[in-house]
């Protein structure tokens, strides 16, 4: 999986080294980087950090230490789709956690598990800043908001 | 998606206008009247004119933006930076990203404004990953403001006015909204809050001396500039001038963002947002976002600032009002908002880690039916414990919520434990 990056690292180092000169101390871009390499092939794995330790002359240790404070990074594959309900106040005050519950059983999976043909992960999300809107879900990065069961259900079939 | 507030004032009126989000569009509205006002002025000015505004940051905390931006060390030779606060994660809160898709320019102006009075030469706009609209637009916005000279050298022909804008994704954690979690995660590192002192405007983002201020907070720079004091302190309260974006979010009928002056009554703003949903009667509102203590039936007149708020046990916060119909369980509130904060505590501090774990871990015994009287006198102790006595104020504003529920809905718990089981049938669903 390393040798994936290697592959596809001539092109992103260059535009990771592109983005060092915005912040004054290289490091600065670590968080633009691995979004790229994210971009690129899903997730980041030990031997990616390792190759981005080398890039930002920091320890493996302290990429991966990034890498699993942040919701949004990745280090194991993914389903084809993301899909988040948010399940914070505002949308559970108007039913996102009934709606979670029926999307676990319309999928067949429980919230943070990927279905068996790697189409769709399920996951629940806090507040998305979206609770004039609730319930909200995130797609793929897109919001759908005002969702109903019906609707929900609609997306996620239409999902490839 | 959302295009305007359901009420307008200065700051959203052209919301619902879509060339309002383009360079030439804002021009054609006013837009930048308040930089070229602000060029012609000493930067020393500048800063005295927005502490007499009496602007007060809208990122939480509601501290004076002139007065911090005067904690900027002068005669120092090091680089000066500007933060741009567009983290929004605090539950209950969806203004600033409507501000940065609908009026990406105005937020811009306001640090421009700031930055010539401060002298910054670079501004990082960090705003939360999750947001990629918001991104896409802030980054258009600042790519237009190069090509026509707002931004790089000698900015509008001002000679020795040079300021750069990058925009920079966060990658989801809540605690990056807290100002100190923020300048760690853009050195690229983890959102651990720092120690205090040194605060950011002597060591800030890669030890540079460091303004941070909220999406909202920059928004209101280029309205004082262009129209005045008097103008500003016209509108609101006299220690909280200006308008907000409420946010009205919960068991009302038209929940979305209003623009009122601060000070408006509660119990209008959610008249505003329909009333509750069906005709129900209110239980209790959360008046400023999740971390907020929340107020029972009895305070809705209260008048929504935070000098009227703070006399009833809690704050303005971000304005998001979360209101609760009669139907809601107060235990399963409880646990929402405590798995939020044991998810989300950056676990440097025991009392932060430890406690949000327990208050969870009590909260869902409780609603299930498990819960003892012990538990309620935990319930007392533990938020005491954790408040005031560790590096960040998130641990604050973990116990707060916790401490409003034990206060006014006291009566929820002590039903769930008599009873063995949750009394509320007809609650939203855990
Ligand atoms: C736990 C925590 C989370 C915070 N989250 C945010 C946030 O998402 N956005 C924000 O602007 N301020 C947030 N703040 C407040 C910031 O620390 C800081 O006070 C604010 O950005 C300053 O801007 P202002 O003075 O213009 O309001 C948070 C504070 C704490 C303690
Ligand atoms: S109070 Fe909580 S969130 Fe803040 S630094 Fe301590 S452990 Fe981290
Ligand atoms: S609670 Fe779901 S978007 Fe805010």
């Amino acid at each position: 999986s390393g040798l994936e990056l290697d592959s596809v690292l001539p092109e992103i180092r260059e535009q990771i080294e592109a983005l060092f000169p915005r912040y004054p101390e290289k490091r600065g871009a670590l968080l633009p980087a691995i979004y790229l390499v994210q971009a690129k092939k899903g997730y980041v794995d030990e031997q990616d950090a390792r190759v981005l330790a080398e890039l930002f002359d920091i320890k493996p240790v302290e990429v991966w230490e990034v890498l699993s404070f942040y919701n949004m990074f990745y280090t194991t594959p993914q389903g084809r789709h993301h899909v988040h309900v948010c399940t914070n106040l505002p949308c559970s005050l108007r039913g996102s956690r009934s709606l979670l519950k029926s999307l676990e059983s319309h999928l067949g999976i429980r919230c943070g598990q990927t279905t068996s043909d790697g189409r769709i992960t399920l996951m629940h999300e806090e507040c998305l800043g979206s609770c004039g809107t609730a319930p909200v879900m995130r797609v793929d990065g897109e919001y759908v908001e005002n969702l109903n069961l019906d609707e929900a259900k609609r997306v996620l079939d239409g999902l490839g | 998606m959302i295009t305007r507030p359901q009420i307008t004032s200065y700051l959203s009126e052209h919301y619902g206008d879509e060339a309002y989000a383009e360079l030439s569009g804002y021009e054609a509205r006013g837009g930048f009247e308040g930089l070229r006002k602000a060029l012609r002025m000493e930067p020393g000015e500048i800063i005295e004119l927005v502490k007499s505004a009496g602007l007060r940051g809208r990122g939480g905390a509601g501290f004076s933006a002139g007065l911090k931006w005067s904690f900027m060390p002068s005669g120092d030779d090091r680089p000066k930076l500007f933060v741009c606060n567009g983290d929004e994660s605090e539950p209950g809160s969806f203004k600033d990203r409507l501000i940065m898709e609908r009026g990406p320019h105005q937020i811009l102006e306001g640090i421009l404004i700031g930055a010539w009075a401060i002298g910054a030469s670079k501004t990082y706009i960090y705003i939360r990953g999750e947001y990629v609209e918001s991104v896409r637009r802030l980054q258009q916005a600042v790519d237009q403001l190069y090509e026509r000279g707002y931004l790089g050298r000698s900015i509008l022909r001002k000679k020795g006015f040079d300021h750069d804008i990058v925009v920079h994704s966060g990658a989801g954690a809540y605690i990056c909204g807290e100002e100190t979690g923020l300048l760690e995660s853009l050195e690229g590192k983890k959102g651990q809050p720092r120690k205090k002192p040194p605060f950011p405007a002597q060591y800030g983002a890669f030890g540079l001396p460091t303004t941070v201020n909220n999406v909202e907070t920059f928004s209101h720079v280029p309205f004082i500039l262009a129209r005045g004091v008097d103008w500003f302190r016209g509108i609101g309260t006299e220690k909280s001038p200006g308008t907000t974006l409420y946010g009205v979010s919960g068991h009302v009928e038209r929940p979305g963002l209003f623009e009122l002056p601060l000070g408006t009554p509660l119990r209008e703003i959610i008249e505003h947002a329909g009333g509750v949903r069906g005709g129900r009667a209110v239980k209790g509102v959360i008046p400023g976002g999740m971390s907020m203590p929340i107020l029972p039936p009895s305070d809705l007149d209260v008048k929504m600032a935070d000098e009227f708020l703070s006399a009833r046990g809690t704050h303005l916060g971000t304005g998001g009002v979360m209101v609760m119909d009669e139907t809601t369980c107060m235990v399963r509130v409880a646990c929402v908002i405590s798995y939020f904060f044991r998810d989300e505590s950056c676990g440097q501090c025991t009392q932060c880690r430890e406690g949000t774990g327990w208050v969870n871990k009590i909260c869902e015994r409780i609603e299930a039916g498990r819960g003892t009287p012990a538990d309620l006198e935990l319930l007392d102790d533990v938020p005491s414990i954790m408040e005031g006595q560790t590096i960040c104020a998130f641990a604050d504003a973990a116990a707060w919520p916790i401490q409003g529920l034990m206060r006014h809905f006291r009566g929820d718990f002590e039903t769930h434990i008599a009873e063995k089981k949750c009394p509320f049938p007809e609650s939203f669903e855990l």
